[in-house]
């Protein structure tokens, strides 16, 4: 189980558990405002862009190349930018409080 | 070769120069071929401009047989984005469960239908009334709609042998103008009338702005999804393995069409016109010249797919760009995602297999390029899963 805190642009903070799947598809489930999914998890439509909050950088790991060079012509890009579909959820990913970027 | 196969003209120009030649209409157009290439000048508006003079940044060059700007299409921002908020939310209604609901009695109807025949062709009889039918939920009007414009036959704008078509173009503007009458006479909740209510800057859209968004809808997603449909049924003909497969793992339905809609790339690519003196992969561009950003190609790139003129249904990284990439990607993708995620459904519940037995291909040239984008025709006969 994973306790994950999105904080959308107008300030809304939701927390939500799962124990499977990806970050953008929680997301999406709970309708999080600035999460659409829209390729459904397959690195194409960067409607799915967040902020890591620094602390848990090191957690979610490093960008593939491919989910790099789609961030890197996104807008509201910075060093703590993810694709969140490719963030897979698991327990070490309890805590972590991300940022939607649209 | 399978049938199905679309083959890839671009892979030797794409790793030699990344770059392609095409005269059309005494206003040459640079294709762009490399992936990263692509994305690039499409996030570089300010350089590679959509707001040109209507009709230029397609190709075939429409701006002889138009004058209406498409609208958001052909607008650079920050206008583009103020026409684009307008119907953005509009463009997710197929997200509703009412709409899926509706899109798949649908598509049900269709496939029953067409299972009852002994020979099909698909083009004229399976994707145009497909995708005519959808359009209707899209615009949200009368479905018997649809008949109008199955009857226009699959090329409003193209007609065979003639790039352009003037007389064919004016079918569809002057229904246009019709129904935008009607809409003002009748106002009501159908997509003419949310436009005719919006307002961009406190100010409401001009009739020909109305035009200008509804010309696109009609023509941005006609041919387009009727090659992802053809397209779709010719790739389970040749392919039996992956409709049973696709039963047996529904979980990679969206993958699976993600991955199609990357192997087919129904829209070749798309124009720009640059702004200044520039260059793209190390040819000199001039001001007011074309470029394409050749999306077909890009879903090519071996740097970026692995086993690319493969179909790996359960594709994990996809970064195609058969939808276009930033600000102008497409409106319309959400609505086509439903259509071919329920076609690909009830494929799967309702038929076991499809033979091919006739085709004539709709091989694109463009310059050196001779591209495999779908069929003008192509009978099949579908046999039922009962
Ligand atoms: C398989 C089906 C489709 C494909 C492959 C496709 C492809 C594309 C591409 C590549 C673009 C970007 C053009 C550019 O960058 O200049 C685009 C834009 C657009 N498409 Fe589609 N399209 C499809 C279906 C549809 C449908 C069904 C509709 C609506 C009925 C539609 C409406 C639009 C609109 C309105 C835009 C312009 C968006 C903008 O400029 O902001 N498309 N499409
Ligand atoms: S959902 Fe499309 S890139 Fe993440």
């Amino acid at each position: 189980m994973a306790k994950i805190t999105f904080i959308t642009s107008d300030g809304e903070t939701t927390t939500l558990e799962a124990t499977s799947g990806s970050v953008m598809e929680l997301a999406v489930q709970n309708t999080i405002q600035g999460i659409d999914g829209d390729c459904g998890g397959v690195c194409s439509c960067a409607t799915c862009h967040v902020h890591v909050e620094p602390p848990f950088v090191e957690r979610t790991g490093e960008a593939s190349e491919i989910e790099k060079d789609m961030l890197e012509l996104d807008d509201n890009v910075n060093e703590f930018s993810r694709l969140s579909c490719q963030l897979a959820i698991t327990e070490e990913l309890d805590g972590l409080i991300l940022r939607v970027a649209k | 070769m399978k049938k199905s196969a679309l083959p890839d003209p671009f892979e030797e120009a794409r790793l030699q120069a990344g770059l392609g030649h095409i005269n059309d209409q005494d206003d040459p157009v640079l294709m762009v071929l490399r992936h990263k290439d692509v994305r690039k000048c499409a996030h570089q508006w300010q350089r590679f401009q959509s707001g040109a003079e209507p009709g230029r940044i397609v190709v075939p060059s429409e701006v002889n047989i138009r004058k209406t700007r498409q609208i958001p299409f052909e607008l650079d921002p920050p206008q583009h984005g103020q026409y684009r908020a307008v119907v953005e939310q509009w463009f997710k209604r197929p997200l509703e469960p009412a709409y899926r609901a509706a899109l798949k009695v649908q598509i049900d109807d269709l496939i029953d239908e067409v299972l009852g025949k002994e020979k099909v062709e698909v083009v004229s009889e399976f994707s145009l009334p497909l995708q005519s039918r959808a359009l209707t939920l899209l615009l949200n009007i009368p479905y018997e709609e649809a008949e109008t414009w199955i009857s226009w036959g699959t090329h409003v704008f193209r007609s065979e042998g003639e790039a352009l078509d003037g007389d064919k173009a004016a079918i569809l503007y002057d229904y246009i103008d019709e129904q935008i009458d009607q809409a003002i006479d009748n106002p009501g909740e159908d997509l003419y009338s949310v436009l005719l209510r919006a307002e961009v800057e406190g100010k409401k859209l001009t009739r020909e702005e109305v035009k200008g968004v509804m010309i696109l809808t009609f023509a941005g997603g006609r041919d387009t999804v009727i090659n992802a449909v053809t397209n779709s049924i010719a790739y389970f003909a040749d392919h039996p393995e992956s409709l049973v497969r696709l039963r047996e793992e529904p979980e990679i339905m969206g993958k699976a069409v993600e991955e199609l809609i990357r192997y087919f790339a129904p829209l070749t690519h798309m124009g720009r016109v640059a702004t200044e003196d520039t260059e793209v992969c190390e040819h000199a561009v001039q001001a007011d010249s074309r470029i394409s950003l050749c999306w077909a190609s890009a879903n090519r790139d071996a740097s970026v797919f692995e086993k690319p003129n493969e179909v790996v249904l359960d594709r994990k990284l996809n970064p195609h760009l058969s939808f276009g990439f930033g600000h102008h990607k497409c409106l319309g993708a959400t609505h086509t995602r439903q259509i071919m995620k329920i076609l690909l459904h009830s494929l799967t519940e309702k038929v076991k297999s499809i033979q091919i037995e006739d085709r004539s291909e709709n091989i694109e040239e463009w310059g050196q390029f001779n591209r495999k984008v779908g069929y003008h025709s192509i009978h099949v006969s579908f046999n039922s899963n009962s």
